[in-house]
This record gives C-alpha cells, structure tokens and sequence, in this order.
C-alpha cells in the first residue's frame, strides 16, 4: 500500500508540474459544468424556451418524465442532455495523465531503476491507474455536484433537481464514471507501450473518446435515449470491458515485456 | 538455494531475443566482497547479462544464483538485495534529489529513509543540493544521485553499467573512488565499463564476454596468460652479443633489440631477474633501469578480441 501511495504521489508531483495536464485536468470539467450551467441560465430565463415546446422532445424522453409538466420535462430534457459530457471527464483526463506518466517514463528511461526494484507490476499499474483515475472522478464529481447546485439555484422546481439525483444520474456518475477511468487508463497504457509521444499517445487514445460523443450527438438528435436501462447497460459493458483490457495492460507492464519489446 | 560460497554463480546462462543470441553459456562465479569487471564490445551481451543477474529479464536457458536466490524463482528476493546503476540514470527531472530518493526508498520498503537519504547525499556531495529538481543536475551529479539511489536499501550486490561513462575527470575520480570505497565495505560490485583502465584499477577479476565467454581472470593474470611476462633493460649501448648472453638461460624465452632496450620474455622475473642482471654486467653492458613491461588490459582486451575474430572468420 506504501509502494502505490508512494507511486501515486510522484506522479502527481512528476504530471501537474505539466501545464497542458494541469490545464486539462482543472479547464476541462470546469468547462463540461459551465456550459450545461449557462445553457439551463438561458433556458429558466425564457418564458417559452425560445418557442421550442415538450411536442419537439423525443417522444421515448417523455417516458422519463413522468409527472413532470411540459416546461419541466423540458428543463429536465435540458439537464439530462449533458450526463453523457459529463461522462467525457473521466476518460480524457487518465487518458492524458497516463499517457504522459508512461511515455514520460519511456523517454527519460525512469522504467529500469523502477522495475529493478522489490515493486511488483500490479502495483505500479494501480498506482499509476490510480494517479489518473482519482483527479478524473474527483473532478467529475465536483463538476456534478456543482451542477446539481447551480441547477438547484435555477431551477424553481424541485422535482426537475431530483431528477438529478435519480438512480440514472447516481449510477451514471458514481459507477459508470469510474468505469469509464479504468477504460481510459488501460487503454493510455497500452497505447503509450507502443509510441515514443505522449502527445502521440494522448490524440490515439482520443479515439476511444469518440464513441461518447457518438451517443452525446444521438441522444441530441433524439436517435437514442439514455435512460436507467442504458446506462446499465454501459456500466455492464465497461465492467467486461476493464477486465479484458486491465490483463492485457497488466501483460503489457510484465519487466520482461517493457525491457524486450517497448520500442 | 546457497548459503555459503560464491555470491553470484551462473551455469550456462543464456538469453535470446528471437534469432538473436545476445548471452551463450556463460559460467561464473563471483565471490562475497569482489569487485567483478564484465569486459565487451557494444552488443556483447553485459547489459543483458546484467538485466538477467538484476532479475529483469529471465534467462532463456542456464540458472544463476544471486545472493543465494535462484533468477526467474525467487525476483523479488534478488531485487532486495541487489542495487542496479543503469547506463541511463533515470532520474525523476520534475522532482528534487531528496523527492527522488524518497520515492525510491519507498518502492524497496527502506525503513529510516531520512537518514539514508542523509548518509548517501552528504558522501557524494549532494546534501546542499537536495531541494533542487534534478532538472537542473549537471551529468556527474546525476550519476552521483543514481549511485546513492542503488545504495539506500544497503545491497549486499551492486550492478553498475558504465559508472562513469560521460563523466568529467574529476567526477569520474570521485565516483572511482566511492566504488573502492564500497569495495571495502564488503560490498559485491559488478562493473560493465568500456573503461579498461577503469576496470584495471577497480577489479579483482574480469569476464571478457563477447555473446560467450573469452576469458575470465585477475587483470594480473590475464596480462601474464596472454603476453607472458618481459624484462626490459636499459642499456647504455645495447649490443647483438647481449641476445645470445640472455637466451642461454632456460627460463628465457625470447629476447628483443629495441634502439637501447633489451627486451626478455621469461617465467618469473622476481628469482630470474639477478641472474640476468649478473650476466649482461659480466658481458660488459652497462645498465641504467631494469623494470617489468607493464601491459595494459586494453592490450589483453585487444588480444582477445583479435583471437575471438580470428576463431570467427575461421
């Protein structure tokens, strides 16, 4: 346990002293909760919501809405639309951290000192995994609460804000949040093992980001709803998901692999 | 698992990376407290063998014992016993030395970590230098921080690959000079150097390895198996005469000419040396220094590799 905490401390020492990390891991969920928080200012601010009425919905969403009138199912379509930006943070962030804590150690060949020592590879893949993962969902939850806040500020009806704290966001941020770090950071390991960038590593590993915003634009566009059921489903994915790509990163860390086959 | 003899013993310990055959067969055995130099070209297997030793890489075929724990059965025992110089320092740019150090005695588990940063930062010079970020070392002072990292968990075996390789005079001096010191300790010290001399200075035995084993001895020794010993006689006038005077005696060998200096192979110069000596004045020559011709372990080095080429191209 001292050997991890000891891993996780000289990463963040090594990363924020990093400005592009220090900018990602701070601007980016700050962003992510300032834009829901400006378009509900907007949206509690016009009478009509700019003449955009419930019919507009896609029909499956007033499935969600229960009891709701038509303005606050409309406010509360408003709110859920950002659960999958929010979604964003918990990946991109290990993602970079990763990447630069890997390649960093690759390119100024920190790797041999470390490995020869009594630490064993899980842990400093949980370390290390830890290090990105914990300011990932550290900041989604800040992010998420200050959102239920701001929108708790704004929004004059209680039902709407309990919404935010229904079993779909609380599974969405608490589980499939910390899901999706896992992903991120065993993804980052195995792409940072093969380049010699982090920058490199960092824009491969966007890739696998793509997906959310795939399902960010069709929930927009009314193509998918992102419901209780979905978002089990995500967590169920993610769980088989982490597994499968945790082995492979923990093979991936063997001395023998990084000593041999690293280039 | 060994309890006494050697530190280090490996019995045909081989590794290869696909068709490449980087260590073949090698056999040796180091012993508690020797300062073992692992002699080669690029490419000739010693960081390999190292790496192996280190319990980094396993080895392919062959066994070796390090510190009485068998590699690729008993790692994580070897590592804690063993400290490892790479040819990079790898040091942390971002942290300070102390941070460094810190974090490296915390992945060995070094109980009282402050006082070993302490101990190992005041004898290489580095306790002033302690908060600053190693960003800002020059390359001596890393060496000298990655030394004192090796150091912290008090290894009973130390890998040092190229200790002083890229170092000022002086700096290289003082870290000679910390590895002599850690000799007298007790310590095991393999060295991998390119530096002959270094080696020459600092070694009880060395391996010459070149993929396999070319030699292995004291640089005494192995200076003595490969050109044997030699005389040389400064002469005031060396003549032709003085040639037939010396290869009258058995336990010379062969006898040079060189401008003034005689040059003499013989067996053992301590007890042949007077009689010779004897001779040449009684044949008229009139010396003015007799001494031994030193080789250097460049020539030995040199030597074996010629023969290693020459064995190669058949």
């Amino acid at each position: 346990m001292d050997r991890i905490k000891a891993i996780i401390v000289k990463e963040w020492r090594e990363v924020f002293k990093n400005k592009f990390i220090f900018f990602t891991v701070s601007f980016l969920p700050l962003m992510i909760t300032a834009l829901p928080l400006g378009i509900l200012y907007f949206a509690t601010g016009s009478e009509n919501f700019g003449g955009v009425t419930t019919a507009d919905l896609p029909p499956q969403f007033s499935t969600l809405c229960g009891e709701l009138s038509g303005g606050d199912c409309m406010l509360y379509y408003i709110v859920t639309q950002f659960l999958l930006l929010f979604m964003m943070v918990p990946v991109i962030i290990p993602m970079t951290i990763a990447s630069y804590s890997i390649v960093g150690e690759k390119t100024t060949r920190t790797l041999e000192p470390l490995l020869v020592t009594p630490v064993s590879t899980l842990e400093i893949l949980i370390g290390k995994g830890l290090a990105g993962i914990i300011p990932a969902v550290s900041a989604t939850w800040i992010g998420y609460l200050l959102y239920a806040a701001g929108a708790h500020i704004m929004v004059d009806n209680p039902a709407v804000v309990g919404k935010l704290f229904d079993p779909l966001w609380m599974t969405a941020i608490f589980v499939v949040g910390p899901l999706l770090s896992i992903f991120g950071v065993s993804i980052a390991v195995m792409i940072s093992s093969r380049v010699n960038d982090p920058r490199i590593a960092e824009q491969i590993s966007g890739i696998f980001v793509l997906p959310i915003v795939g399902l960010f634009i069709g929930q927009t566009m009314g193509l998918i709803l992102v419901n209780q059921q979905f978002i089990l489903w995500m967590a169920g994915i993610l769980v088989v998901l982490d597994s499968v790509l945790f082995y492979f990163a923990v093979q991936i860390f063997q001395r023998e692999t990084i000593l041999s086959r690293w280039k | 698992m060994m309890n006494n003899g050697p530190i280090i013993q490996t019995t045909n310990l081989s590794r290869s990376f696909g068709d490449i055959l980087a260590v073949d067969r090698i056999s040796v055995s180091i012993n508690p407290g020797e300062v073992f130099g692992l002699l080669g070209p690029n490419g000739a297997g010693k960081t390999t063998t190292v790496r192996m030793l280190a319990a980094l890489l396993e080895p392919t075929s062959g066994e070796a014992y390090v510190a009485g724990f068998q590699i690729g059965k008993e790692d994580q025992k070897i590592r804690r016993q063993i400290g490892y110089l790479p040819e990079a320092p790898g040091l942390y740019d971002a942290l300070t030395a102390e941070q460094n150090l810190a974090f490296f005695g915390a992945m060995y588990g070094v109980e009282e970590i402050s006082r070993q940063i302490k101990r190992y930062l005041e004898m290489l010079g580095l306790w002033n230098r302690r908060y600053e970020p190693v960003a800002t070392f020059s390359k001596g002072m890393r060496q000298k921080l990655a030394i004192a990292r090796a150091l912290l968990h008090e290894p009973e075996v130390l890998f040092l690959d190229e200790p002083t390789s890229g170092l000022d005079p002086q700096a290289a001096r003082l870290v000679r000079k910390f590895i002599a010191e850690l000799s007298g300790e007790g310590r095991t010290i393999i060295l991998c150097t390119h530096n002959l001399d270094e080696a020459d200075r600092l070694c009880d035995r060395v391996a010459v390895v070149n993929g396999h084993l070319l030699a292995l001895d004291s640089p005494k020794i192995l200076r003595r198996k490969i050109f044997g010993r030699k005389v040389v006689f400064h002469l005031l006038e060396a003549k032709i005469d003085f040639e037939q005077v010396l290869l009258a005696f058995d336990f010379v060998s062969e006898v040079h000419l060189v401008e003034n200096k005689i040059l003499v192979s013989v067996e053992d110069p301590e007890n042949n040396n007077p009689a010779l000596i004897r001779a040449l004045i009684e044949a008229g020559a009139e010396i003015q220094f007799v001494g031994e011709l030193r080789r250097r372990l460049e020539d030995v080095y040199l030597e074996l590799m010629k023969s290693a080429e020459g064995i190669n191209n058949g």
